[in-house]
């Protein structure tokens, strides 16, 4: 009497463990700095368990099955995790495809008519190919939060609000400003002003590298938000190609404080704030 | 909701307020529909008496926001590209409403029927 | 009906808006305010917003009515403690509220208020280079 394949499989278990487990230890593409025997092992314990458990002559042809829900999560938990920890798809991939290997190593160990042999491992491949699939979905996933996260951070970093003085704020611009980066820039500086009580902000623009009229638009929406709150605003570091720019796609910045340099428009800054700067051994006073 | 009369628009600010809260949209977005929605509100009050409101919150990929559906049984708008102009208005008003509200929001749409009235569906996404 | 306080300090009027608008309640303060002006001869008007989360184009014409009817009785109105979320609405809205003198909160806005009076006829110059550049 044959032992139907699932019987086989659950007796197994272990040797399939054993075989997968050796045959990812043995691949020149396992990485043990990430990850180390002992992790490897419990999550591939894990998953053989849970898939021995669900795995039934009705649901081997149907990988959508609820019963493998269990399967899936373990699944996506480990591939979510190892993208985030920057494992290569290769080694993922071969996380996954090692389990179908030694599965059917086992299974062709232990049937020997070669009809039932073909038909279940063919089953066996088609089951375990989706799991393949799901790995891959959620490695993907894992990767593009990854790739998220880092955008929230770049953008985060890339603008900060800089007191340069009591009551001065400046703000150095770099790289393009488009819609969004702009609602950061104007929150992050409103925000700022408010906490600090500053009257005068100068947004630096010398690390843009092109201000076309959206640009301009966006830095005119800075400035008049800025005067609502109740504060004056200074653009500064606009070098000449810039100037070029602006005056030939004819945007008028004539009511907006435009300084070259962040240098003049803080010695603006200075002047409306009514203070001055002096040397300490100044023989004579011009200034009086 | 039914907004009828001028006390209903602060409630139904909350209202939506909430519905905003809920999917942690942030405080600028947050302030941004208000303010649409209160736009919207006011027009629809003016000029059809009142109308009808449904918030309900949706989702597209990872992103969540609120839509918002303002249906009223007013005399329409004869002219909508018209209307989408800053500064036109047929009452005296800034005339800022329906350009300003669309500004506002991510998605803007409007439909109108002369007689009949006429329907506004904005979506505001979380982070947009 | 419920109205707006306005306090009366020296030369000038105080309005703290502590709640929501709602339509009814911005119209009586606009007609409150300006009789108070004319009956207190108040030479200034400081309008604190910072409790208010949301500005629409209603409120913000509201604003700049009660802006220009101080101006034409002689008193300045300067809007004082804007939320930056409502500052950055009303810019998109299309509302910059030109016209409208803004100071980040009540002290400020106070001095700014002293030195536009101390300074008025004495040097007009002077008083547009330092709030109106």
């Amino acid at each position: 009497m044959q032992d139907n394949i699932f019987q086989i499989l659950q007796k197994k278990k272990d040797q399939i463990l054993e075989v997968w487990i050796k045959t990812q230890i043995n691949s020149p593409d396992l990485r043990d700095e990430l990850i180390s025997n002992e992790d490897l092992r419990s999550s591939c314990e894990e998953l053989i368990n849970n898939l021995m458990s669900s795995l039934n002559e009705e649901n081997i042809n149907n990988p959508h099955s609820p019963d493998f829900d269990g399967v899936n999560e373990i699944l996506a938990g480990i591939s979510f995790s190892q993208a985030k920890k920057g494992f290569n798809p290769r080694e993922t991939a071969f996380f996954i495809i090692g389990l179908k290997e030694a599965l059917i190593h086992v299974l062709q160990e232990e049937v020997s008519d070669p009809q039932i042999l073909f038909s279940e491992s063919l089953k066996l491949t088609r089951l375990m190919d989706n799991f393949s699939i799901i790995t891959f979905e959620t490695f993907i996933r894992g990767r593009e939060e990854v790739i998220l996260r880092q955008t929230d951070e770049i953008s985060e970093i890339s603008t900060p609000v800089i007191r340069i003085w009591d009551g001065i704020l400046a703000l150095p611009i770099i790289g393009t400003l488009d819609s969004s980066r702009t609602q950061i820039v104007m929150e992050n500086l409103l925000q700022e002003i408010v906490e600090t009580g500053s009257s005068i902000a100068i947004l630096d623009i010398s690390g843009v590298p092109a201000v076309d009229s959206l640009v301009a638009q966006h830095l005119m929406k800075t400035v008049s938000a800025t005067r609502l709150m109740g504060a004056e605003c200074i653009i500064s570091g606009i070098r000449p190609e810039i100037a070029q720019t602006i005056v030939h796609l004819g945007i008028d910045l004539s009511n907006i404080v435009t300084k070259a340099t962040l240098a003049s428009a803080l010695k603006f800054a200075f002047r409306s704030m009514r203070l001055e700067v002096k040397a300490v051994v100044a023989k004579e006073n011009k200034n009086s | 909701m039914q907004v009828e009369k001028d006390q209903d628009v602060v409630p139904f600010r909350n209202r939506v307020k909430e519905f905003a809260v809920k999917i942690k949209m942030g405080l600028v977005n947050q302030t941004k529909l208000i303010t649409a929605a209160s736009e919207l509100v006011r027009n629809m009050l003016k000029y059809a008496n009142g109308g009808e409101i449904e918030i309900e919150i949706i989702s597209r990929g990872r992103d969540n926001g609120v839509k918002l559906t303002f249906k009223d049984k007013g005399p329409g708008i004869l002219d909508i590209k018209l209307a989408m102009q800053d500064g036109y208005s047929t009452g005296k008003s800034l005339g800022l409403g329906l350009p300003g509200a669309k500004r506002l929001v991510s998605e803007f749409d409007i439909k109108s029927i002369l007689g009949q009235g006429t329907t506004i569906t904005v979506i505001k996404w979380a982070n947009g | 009906m419920d109205r707006i306080p306005i306090l009366r300090m020296g030369h000038f009027l105080l309005v703290t808006i502590q709640v929501d608008l709602y339509d009814r309640l911005a119209l009586n303060l606009e007609a409150d305010l300006v009789q108070m002006v004319s009956k207190t001869s108040a030479q200034g008007v400081l309008i604190d917003i910072s409790a208010v989360s949301i500005v629409d184009s209603f409120m913000g014409r509201i604003i700049g009515n009660i802006a220009s009817m101080c101006k034409i009785m002689d008193a300045h109105t300067v809007v004082v403690g804007m939320q930056p979320a409502v500052a950055i609405t009303l810019i998109e809205l299309g509302l910059p509220l030109k016209g409208v003198y803004t100071a980040l909160d009540v002290q400020k806005g106070m001095n700014l208020l002293t030195s536009m009076i101390g300074s008025q006829g004495e040097d007009e110059d002077e008083e547009e280079d330092d709030f109106d550049s």
